[in-house]
């Protein structure tokens, strides 16, 4: 049946029965895609041809079409269905698809969301967006060129990402006259590949977006191709959900419902599994039991809830649960952990910090991450492992992760609900990495905190102090020492016990190792920051004297530290003010070159932008500002 | 539902309602004040359906925002005040002063129309009562531009789209985390289609302004549209004429100001007629729009940028 003849036919029904056409399409299932490819690949044609032959395309549009198929189309006075899916003004103009866009088309046997995916390497972000929801990625090439490098990113992606429908699309095919030969050379190429980096199956087939061949109905330019058109095959693949719901049962809690004392329920999308009421289930990470005694919706209780839903579910016990639990059956549930393998997509403009503290998004969960040096990244050209020292924009690599939380997670490759994650960054909220959770390290397992029988209170209490950490912060030369100095001293003359750590000083032991680079840089500031912690827990008052120039470190400090004991003390003094000054010849070694990544000369230093106490040291004495921080520390004491 | 055979794979409504509800349940989870913004098209009543769904037996907890633009049809503001009443939500209508004051209406005063009471006021609308995360039931298949869109799609202090610096979008983990002064345009429906809508409104029973079916209606032409005369004094007052007055059988694919939304004549009186029209019709949904047309093939790209919706 060719599929003009499937359109009328469906026509026909509309119009003769509508009742019995909109019961068939009530129950039609749901299948993501993504088309790859490089620039001239024709991935817009084909999903504008897709979108025409399944006349989702309207008169007007299709009146709209010609015109601009005219006006600045590409192929001559025939319709450049590319047209209809370039949606930003900037593309018409580029005439390139430059971001993820997402475009909507049925059949009789399903509905098709299809992302758009361009071609070029600084869009991988992209890409892996758009393949994150994919159940099958339509790798597109241009049969006069056969397999490419971006031909061997894409796949390496969308195999990366765990997508394993992939069908291998050889367009163009009209270009070639429709040879056999070329098809089966380009089969072979990619067979080749694909087997390298572990992509068990693919379906590959000839076709022809601009002609339409092989799409729909079957081409009789490809008499030698026997294998399904390309809509046959999407109506007919498996969806991720329907492997999803044979899994165990989970389902992350994202919103606790309480209308009244009477109703407490936990709603969330269940990720995997089914469930029923009687079922026993495992709360994590309290690991608590309980068993569901209702699965609530607007609609009436279910019998059932399975991979996929959004329900309410109710338990026969109150045991604690709130958003970022995870409810699991309770014979196998997920495992708890805080540091992990994991594979990182970085997607920002702004390389990784190894050592910065992210938040960690995962499902409902919210943690602070660190990252580690990554252990290598892979070159996606060549699939080469590379050793690196961080990850730039569009790279991938492998990295450990530790979390401030214990995380409720499973691998990826086995659930990608409790094993995909983004990290933010804290300063400038973007998503900078897309990571997928390889598995769990068997230190967080095995080391344990020692319970301590004198408590940070009964330290505190000997001492009669509040513990508290002054934490200075400025540039070389602006009177941090000086005045930290002060300070301590009219301290100690109060009977207070304190502790001065200076970053010259600390540097000649604790950080001896630790250069200059950003990456030192963050570290140095780490270590200096947990001496801190464990110093406030012996009671101690703790004042710190460290340039510490980024933002998101003093913010990691401060996270730290416990609530209302971190002060930061900004000691604002002009760079002009203090390369004047220049006590230890610094500032003119950094202008002449001798010195790289001085703060304020060619690296940046980041003003605290609501510190707890805030010194002008040009309209002060470093005697006044001591003053002045003594007394805002004593009178919130 | 007691269909398991049914329930093992789900049907594309089934999972696009688990979408929209996940995402609504986030956006409380997450924002500090949230809003949802109604329109009383037939996409705002499916949005505050699924609402009432996701919080369920709890109210949605956030208010219904009405940017009125004092030319919306008598039914919808019936139908607006009737769906406050049933949801038990708070419904907040903002009219943008200066457009009073002005006396913007559509035929004066053309895109500058769409700017002042709806761009503008819908800014106004969020800096007045600081809301810092808004629900909209935009659709990606309604405009070339909303295909690209994210669904939780920031807004900077003067409430810009830069399309170009969207937050990557990975699995259905969103990242709701705003700079200050940010607020986001949430879009709970992205992944719906007209037909989808339809379908719902069917299979739930959803509410919606009888406008949406065909009956007689006192119409005039303007502009080679054909429009429905829903209040022929103010009408009068704005045109300098009495339009001529036609009674016919007309209904609206999308509902808009009236003198904004075209009408098309249909005999289409029940639902199942509505969506049989709507699938064998030849002309787009925006069509009857006017909005989209205004900067040429980019209209909706500029407007966005500029802050509409």
């Amino acid at each position: 049946m060719s599929g003009t003849d499937v359109i009328y036919q469906t026509e026909a029904l509309i119009a003769e029965d509508i009742e019995a056409y909109l019961d068939l399409h009530q129950h039609k299932s749901m299948l993501r895609f993504i088309t790859c490819g490089s620039v001239d690949d024709g991935k817009s044609t084909l999903i504008g041809r897709l979108l025409y032959d399944s006349k989702m395309i309207f008169e007007d549009q299709l009146a709209a079409l010609e015109n601009d198929s005219k006006k600045v189309g590409t192929q001559g006075q025939e319709i450049d269905f590319a047209l209809l899916v370039d949606g930003l003004a900037a593309e018409r103009e580029q005439g390139i698809t430059i971001d993820v866009a997402y475009r909507f088309f049925s059949t009789e046997k399903r509905k098709f969301i299809v992302a758009d995916c361009p071609g070029h390497e600084q869009y991988t972000r992209n890409m892996v967006t758009g393949a994150s929801t994919a159940d099958l990625a339509v790798i597109l090439i241009d049969a006069r060129k056969g397999v490419l490098t971006q031909t061997r990113r894409h796949s390496y992606l969308c195999h990366l990402i765990g997508i394993r429908n992939l069908v291998l699309a050889v367009n163009k095919m009209d270009l070639v006259g429709y040879s056999q030969d070329v098809d089966d050379k380009i089969i072979a190429d990619y067979a080749e590949f694909a087997k390298s980096i572990g992509i068990e199956t693919f379906t590959a087939m000839p076709i022809s977006g601009f002609k339409g061949d092989n799409i729909t109905a079957p081409s009789e330019n490809t008499p030698w191709y026997r294998g399904p058109t390309l809509v046959d095959h999407l109506e007919t693949v498996e969806v991720n959900s329907a492997r999803d719901a044979q899994k165990p049962f989970r389902m992350p809690v994202q919103w606790v419902n309480r209308p009244n004392l009477d109703f407490r329920g936990f709603s969330g999308l269940v990720a995997t599994g089914t469930v029923k009421p009687g079922d026993e289930v495992r709360v994590l990470p309290s690991g608590k039991t309980s068993k569901v005694t209702r699965i609530v919706t607007l609609d009436g209780d279910l019998e059932e809830a399975v991979a996929g839903e959004s329900v309410t579910v109710c338990f026969a016990d109150e045991i604690d649960c709130s958003r970022g639990s995870v409810i699991a059956v309770a014979a196998n549930p997920p495992q708890v952990a805080d540091q992990f393998e994991t594979t990182l997509v970085w997607l920002n403009d702004e390389a990784m910090h190894v050592g910065r503290s992210y938040w960690l998004k995962l499902g409902a969960q919210m943690v602070s991450a660190t990252v580690q040096q990554p252990k290598y990244a892979v070159n996606v050209n060549t699939m080469e492992r590379i050793a690196v020292k961080t990850l730039d924009l569009n790279a991938i690599g492998v990295a450990e992760i530790t979390t401030d939380k214990a995380v409720v997670f499973e691998a990826y490759a086995d659930n990608r609900a409790l094993g995909g994650f983004i990290l933010i960054d804290k300063m400038t909220n973007a998503t900078v990495a897309a990571g997928m959770l390889n598995f769990s390290l068997r230190r967080s397992q095995n080391v344990h905190w020692q319970a301590l029988d004198i408590s940070r209170e009964a330290h505190s209490a000997l001492k009669n102090q509040q513990p508290a950490v002054l934490w200075f912060t400025g540039l070389s030369g602006s009177g941090k020492s000086t005045i930290a100095n002060l300070v301590e001293k009219k301290l100690h003359r109060m009977n207070r016990h304190t502790f001065l750590l200076d970053g010259d000083n600390v540097r000649h032991g604790l950080n001896k190792d630790l250069g200059f680079t950003e990456a030192d840089r963050i570290e140095n500031i780490r270590r200096v920051a947990e001496v801190a912690k464990l110093m406030t827990d012996a009671g101690l008052i703790v004042i710190t004297a460290f340039i510490s120039p980024f933002r998101a470190e003093r913010e990691m400090v401060r996270g730290l530290i416990a609530d209302g004991e971190f002060l930061e003390v900004f000691i604002d003094t002009p760079l002009s003010v203090a390369e004047e000054r220049d006590v230890k010849g610094l500032y003119k070694k950094a202008r002449s070159g001798q010195l790289k990544n001085f703060t304020g000369i060619d690296s940046p230093y980041e003003a605290p932008i609501n510190p707890e106490i805030h010194i002008d040291t040009t309209v002060m004495t470093p005697e006044e500002a001591a003053n002045v921080i003594v007394d805002k520390l004593l009178g919130d004491a | 539902m007691a269909d398991l055979h049914a329930k093992s794979t789900l049907t594309h409504i089934q999972r696009l309602e688990a979408e929209a509800i996940h995402i609504m349940r986030e956006v409380v989870a997450e924002a500090t004040n949230p809003v949802m913004l109604y329109s009383v098209g037939k996409d705002s009543a499916v949005m505050l359906h699924l609402a009432r769904k996701a919080f369920y037996p709890s109210q949605p907890p956030f208010p219904l925002l009405h940017v009125d633009t004092t030319w919306k049809f008598k039914a919808m503001y019936e139908l607006r005040e009737r769906m406050a009443k049933e949801s038990g939500m708070e419904l907040l209508v903002y009219q943008n002063p200066e457009a009073a004051e002005r006396g913007i209406n559509p035929f004066d005063h053309g895109p500058l129309h769409t700017d002042m009471w709806k761009t503008e006021g819908l800014k106004q609308a969020l800096d007045k009562w600081g809301f810092d995360a808004a629900f909209g039931g935009a659709r990606r298949d309604e405009e070339k531009s909303r295909a690209k869109e994210r669904i939780f799609s920031f807004r900077t202090a003067s409430h810009g789209w830069d399309p170009k610096n969207q937050r990557p979008e990975l699995w259905n983990i969103y990242n709701a985390r705003k700079n200050k002064g940010e607020s986001i345009r949430v879009f709970p429906i992205s992944n719906w289609t007209e037909l989808d809508i339809w379908q719902y409104i069917r299979l739930n029973d959803v509410p919606i302004v009888p406008l949406y079916f065909a009956a007689k209606r006192p119409t005039f032409e303007w502009e080679g549209g054909l429009f429905m005369a829903d209040d022929l004094p103010r009408l009068e007052k704005v045109l300098g004429y009495r339009p001529e007055i036609k009674e016919r059988s007309i209904r609206f694919r999308t509902l808009g100001c009236f003198p904004l939304t075209g009408a098309v004549e249909s005999a289409a009186t029940t639902l199942n007629e509505v969506i049989q029209e709507t699938l064998l019709t030849t002309t787009s949904e925006r069509q009857g729009r006017v909005i989209d047309k205004d900067a040429g093939g980019a209209g909706m790209e500029v407007k966005k940028q500029q802050g509409y919706f």
